[in-house]
């Protein structure tokens, strides 16, 4: 009972690399592999953490079962691609990752327990997971209790900067601000209806938003706010509200099957996203989502986010082809897979750079770590364990992918306890 | 809330709002008819009974490609089809789920809350594993997707219609089929005393059969029809069962008319409020309006005058 | 001599199960597992508190509430705003712009302690708020239902329905309650830091301490003529009241009983865990913990704890190994249960394993099977279904 549990590894066994991906993969991810020999096990693992001479464990936790699995599939995935593609350049320092992947089962306390058990049985060196705000809530504590390392891949919406968490998907304010500003000066946009999911992460990111249209945005407001429970499915009221309020921009965030019904439901009711107004952006619809909707329902919506599948830069078309050799050529890709998939990067370079798998000398290395090999382009970890990054608008296309219409000139500075926002 | 719109404008929302609360009160209808007949006629409480729905959604889902790839020319008529062969799918695994585990459990009502939501767990899985675990994006043909602008201000989306086609049609359907047919006269027969009904040469044991079938049945009907409005995914289901299940107590178990008479008054309550609150608050206050009621009125609002 | 065995507290046999219980509870488990494995149990048998309440709502009263988790999560939240607010400190919380407060509220632009909040400083309080108030809501919800006699299915799907509507609150009030996130980071208890192992070591023999309490009470009901007279409710209500008794009144009783030991058990669960969340107010987590009652056995309170126990350590096993899969296996327990043997574990325990066994020690000059099994696998049958 006490050891119940020997690492499973689905994926691995079953799914070699492509040597062709692989190989092309490889020789853009420098630097090259590095020798275990250099590397003896006791200087590199000081604190006892699952590191043997050829190999180094990490967890994956994300749901598989449960309501969440719909979002989370993808960050598996590209968390295991991005293994795979370490392990055939040879590893981190020289040794090969293996993974332990739990479920988290869509259940908070689910995923304390699991990462409890991540830490404390398996002695992970790393992990990559979580998805839901509520979920790393709910293992922070056990992270920071145990001196764990979490990649986080999630937008999120701030407030938040653990020593023990890197935050390799968006904060509020990167995310939002330079949307909005956006809108508002290519399209004149004036009024903005806020709509959401009834939880932390709209409900802080509209916030944020309502903060900056009424406090740095001249001229404009707000001129509704609404959230409606998770996987409520009848729109029809709030569209006749929008209606009747006219606003120039719909700001919506609502999240996981109430999309779906959103979604089909305003273009039903003959709210045409691609004429001039309402203007719909959203930040909560990645690629990924937009198969579930049908990408007929959401043409012409925008979307404000750091990645876009369509984005056409040699890294990105590389991982996606890599991504697509792995797991099928009917993949999409979104942007919270895409940060997932620099999780294990991050970690890579981090270890590299302190040349330890020490939970703490990864902590020291990893501020001001740089990925130039990063789909989306250049990104590098900030003091803060956020990312720099830039921020773009995509314009939804029948097809489900997004053709980028705008990005930020410069990288933007991750600020989780934005001044003037509270 | 009203300052600074025309009288034109009010009267065009008011309108659009009324038909909002209709589509509402047909999704509700949809939803709640299966189990209408399992629960109010046969005592059975069906947990999978969303996962029936979502099996609708999913057959849906493949008529649409089958005819995408074979023959596109037809496309735009694929959805009749697959609302038949959902109506088939979810009633074949509906009499067999009867056959297999059901039909032992007539007994002890409670128990079949539990072996069903078992089922259902294990239903999730299984569309996980076929279809993956992510939602699938039925596409729905064209000329369903538009809305029909009544006036200059007022339209009207033609899924909404459609749905409340189907909701009537199907209600009266159901009502043909139970109190003008044999087969409707020995459900209640059986519904009133299961014994003396077999006394007198009902075949019970097929007619629990076909009945478990029928509103398994109309719930795949009813997932078929959802993929124009809702999400398609192995949870999705689950998003339907309190409500379901509210609306058919709040009529009053075993009337078809009490039914549609709480999912009619559940959906306009919830309609305007959602109108004037925010979701969320709308949500809990209907919510807690039926339990209220359920609380002073617990047989519901049509109850057959029977002694338990 | 059948009644003198009625009125006793506990039978020679089922001593002995106690027994057998307390040393899986106080020296297996605790010898067998490492404390990580421990804290898991710690937790399982958390939901044993509800099991056990469920049984005799259930098993013994007829009564199936599906919004058992509303109470288990009401004594949750009481025991985590307690801890919440001895966590809040000014200094731990001086990166706010209102220190002192919950980091959620601070996050929800909320700059004072609402009022309800306050009292929770006290422990004494609180500890008293994790029964009361559960008792409290169980009263209100009972007196409505049962003095109108709603029972049977409108019962456990109105109990659904106010699961459902606590989730969609707490998850909308989120400035006061956390929302979705529920109340997380919770540290120590009346400066004891509640994270350690050892801290968590303690707390699971204190679990295990009350839960036995709890069993010991609901043994007593059981035992009583209250709890004969809940089987006769269960199985003929309308002979009950015509005998002149108050049906309603016992129905409210064994309710915010059950609802005491689920808040008792939430308490524990928030302890030992160390948050807590609307994800165990809802609708699921409620079926679920029905399920463990009758996997247990749903007329046995030592089977609802060993059904609880297997149920949870399949569920974590199976996830562990195959995490795409397990729903198929739980899906199938349950099924197979209610279908082959209905009273659960302990009905298997009672009719099919202790007879054989004791024919096997006798040697084929086996004793008759006791008519009743009235051991602590189980009270009496249920003569006909518990719904009308």
């Amino acid at each position: 009972m006490t050891d119940s549990s020997k690492p499973t590894m689905p994926g691995v066994s079953r799914r070699a690399v492509l040597a062709g991906g692989a190989a092309l993969t490889a020789s853009l991810f420098a630097p090259k592999g590095l020798r275990a020999q250099d590397f003896p096990t006791a200087a590199v693992n000081t604190t006892g953490l699952a590191v043997t001479d050829d190999t180094v464990t990490i967890g994956i936790l994300h749901s598989v079962t449960g309501t969440m699995a719909i979002s989370e599939t993808g960050s598996v995935q590209a968390e295991k691609l991005a293994i795979e593609q370490i392990n055939a350049q040879g590893g981190i320092l020289g040794r090969k990752i293996e993974y332990i992947q739990e479920d988290g089962a869509s259940d908070w306390p689910t995923f304390a327990e699991k990462a409890k058990k991540l830490l404390v049985n398996d002695k992970v060196a790393s992990v990559m997971g979580c998805w839901t705000s509520a979920s790393r809530k709910a293992v922070l504590p056990v992270f920071e209790q145990y001196n764990g390392f979490l990649y986080y891949p999630t937008f999120y919406e701030g407030l938040e900067q653990s020593p023990n968490v890197i935050y390799t998907g968006q904060e509020a304010t990167q995310q939002i601000i330079a949307g909005l500003d956006w809108v508002n000066q290519t399209k004149g946009a004036k009024t903005f209806y806020l709509l959401g999911s009834d939880y932390i992460w709209p409900r802080t990111s509209n916030k944020i938003a309502r903060k900056h249209i009424e406090n740095f945005m001249e001229g404009c407001e707000v001129v509704g706010e609404e959230y409606y429970p998770l996987g409520h499915t009848q729109f029809n009221s709030v569209i006749n509200k929008i209606r009747l309020r006219k606003p120039d921009v719909i700001y919506a965030i609502v999240v996981g099957g109430s999309n779906v019904a959103f979604y089909k439901q305003l273009k039903a009711a003959g709210i045409d996203m691609t004429e001039e107004k309402p203007i719909l952006l959203t930040i909560s619809v990645t690629e990924d989502e937009i198969r579930g909707i049908g990408g007929e329902n959401i043409e012409g919506a925008y979307a404000c986010m750091k990645y876009f599948q369509s984005l056409e830069n040699d890294n990105n078309l590389e991982f996606v082809k890599a991504f697509k050799e792995m797991w099928g050529d009917d993949m999409v890709i979104g942007d919270v897979t895409q940060a997932a998939y620099l999780g294990p990067w991050l970690w890579k370079a981090a270890v590299e750079k302190a040349g330890s798998f020490d939970v703490d000398k990864v902590r020291e290395a990893s501020p001001g770590i740089e990925l130039t090999s990063a789909p989306e382009g250049y990104v590098k970890v900030h003091e803060n364990h956020h990312l720099w990054s830039k921020t773009r608008v995509g314009r939804a296309k029948a097809d489900g992918q997004y053709e980028v219409v705008y990005e930020t000139a410069d990288l933007v500075e991750p600020d989780p306890f934005p001044e003037g926002y509270q | 809330m009203f300052a600074g719109y025309s009288m034109g404008e009010l009267t065009a929302i008011f309108a659009m709002q009324g038909f909002a609360g209709l589509i509402l009160f047909s999704v509700f209808v949809l939803m709640a008819l299966g189990l209408a007949i399992i629960f109010g006629q046969m005592g059975v409480i069906n947990m999978a009974h969303g996962e029936f729905m979502i099996l609708g959604a999913y057959v849906t889902y493949l008529v649409s490609h089958v005819f995408a790839d074979i023959m596109p020319a037809l496309f735009s008529m694929y959805f009749f089809v697959a609302m038949a062969l959902a109506f088939v799918a979810a009633g074949a695994l509906g009499m067999f789920v009867e056959w297999a585990m059901i039909c032992h459990l007539y007994k002890r009502p409670l128990d079949t809350l539990l072996a069903t939501w078992g089922l259902s767990l294990i239903l999730q899985q299984l569309y996980r594993s076929i279809f993956g675990a992510r939602e699938v994006g039925v596409t729905i043909p064209d000329w369903m997707m538009g809305s029909l602008p009544l006036t200059d201000m007022i339209e009207v989306p033609i899924n909404g219609i459609f749905v409340m086609v189907l909701a009537v049609g199907i209600s009266i359907a159901i009502y043909v089929l139970m109190f003008r047919s044999g087969w409707g006269r020995q459900v209640r027969a059986i519904n009133q005393n299961r014994v003396m009904a077999d006394a007198v040469g009902i075949n019970t044991a097929w007619t629990d059969r076909m009945t478990f079938g029928i509103g398994c049945g109309v719930a795949g009907v009813a997932g078929s029809a959802f993929t124009m409005i809702g999400s398609t995914g192995p949870t999705a289901g689950q998003q339907y069962i309190v409500d379901t299940f509210l609306v058919v107590v709040f009529g009053g178990a075993g009337s078809l008319l009490g039914t549609i008479a709480s999912a009619f008054s559940i959906s306009q309550a919830q309609s305007i409020m959602e109108f004037f609150l925010s979701g969320s608050m709308a949500k809990v206050l209907t919510l807690l309006v039926v339990v209220g009621i359920l609380m002073l009125r617990p047989q519901g609002l049509f109850a057959l005058k029977l002694r338990k | 001599m059948q009644t003198d065995r009625k009125n006793r507290f506990l039978t020679r046999e089922e001593a002995v199960y106690f027994a057998i219980l307390a040393a899986v509870v106080f020296l297996i488990l605790p010898l067998a597992l490492d404390p990580f494995r421990l804290n898991l149990f710690g937790k399982y048998l958390t939901y044993a508190f509800v099991a056990i309440g469920l049984v005799l709502c259930w098993g013994a009263g007829g009564i199936l509430s599906l919004g058992q988790g509303v109470f288990f999560g009401l004594g949750g939240y009481c025991m985590a705003m307690f801890l919440k607010l001895e966590a809040s400190t000014p200094e731990n919380t001086a990166i706010q712009s209102t220190p002192g407060i919950p980091d959620f509220m601070d996050w929800n632009q909320i700059t004072a302690l609402p009022w309800w909040w306050e009292p929770f400083h006290s422990l004494f309080f609180s500890l008293l708020a994790v029964v009361v108030v559960p008792v409290v809501f169980a009263f209100i919800v009972g007196v409505a239902m049962f003095r109108r006699r709603v029972g049977g299915v409108y019962f456990a799907i109105i109990t659904q329905a106010i699961a459902a509507i606590l989730t969609i609150l707490i998850i909308g009030q989120q400035g006061f309650t956390g929302g979705v996130n529920g109340i997380t980071d919770l540290r120590t208890l009346n400066g004891w830091d509640i994270r350690t192992d050892e801290a968590k070591t303690a707390l699971y023999f204190v679990n295990g301490a009350l839960l036995f309490a709890c069993l010991f009470a609901a043994q007593y009901v059981r035992r009583s003529k209250l709890g004969r007279l809940l089987i006769a409710m269960r199985d003929q209500e309308d002979r009950v009241r015509f005998s002149g008794y108050d049906v309603a009144s016992f129905k409210i009783f064994v309710f915010c009983l059950g609802a005491a030991f689920a808040g008792i058990g939430g308490a524990m669960f928030t302890l030992q865990v160390g948050f807590m969340s609307p994800t165990l107010v809802g609708i699921v987590p409620s079926i679920e913990m029905v399920i463990f009652a009758a996997v247990g056995g749903r007329l046995s309170i030592l089977g609802a704890v060993y059904g609880t126990l297997l149920v949870n350590w399949a569920k974590t096993t199976f996830s562990e190994s195959f995490p795409e899969l397990w729903l198929l296996g739980l899906g199938a327990l349950f099924i197979a249960v209610v279908m082959t043997f209905p009273n659960g574990l302990a009905g298997l325990w009672s009719e099919q394993i202790m007879p054989r066994a004791r024919k096997l020690f006798a040697g084929g000059t086996a004793r008759p099977a006791p008519a009743s099994p009235d051991t602590a696998a189980g009270l009496t049958q249920p003569r006909k279904a518990a719904a009308e």
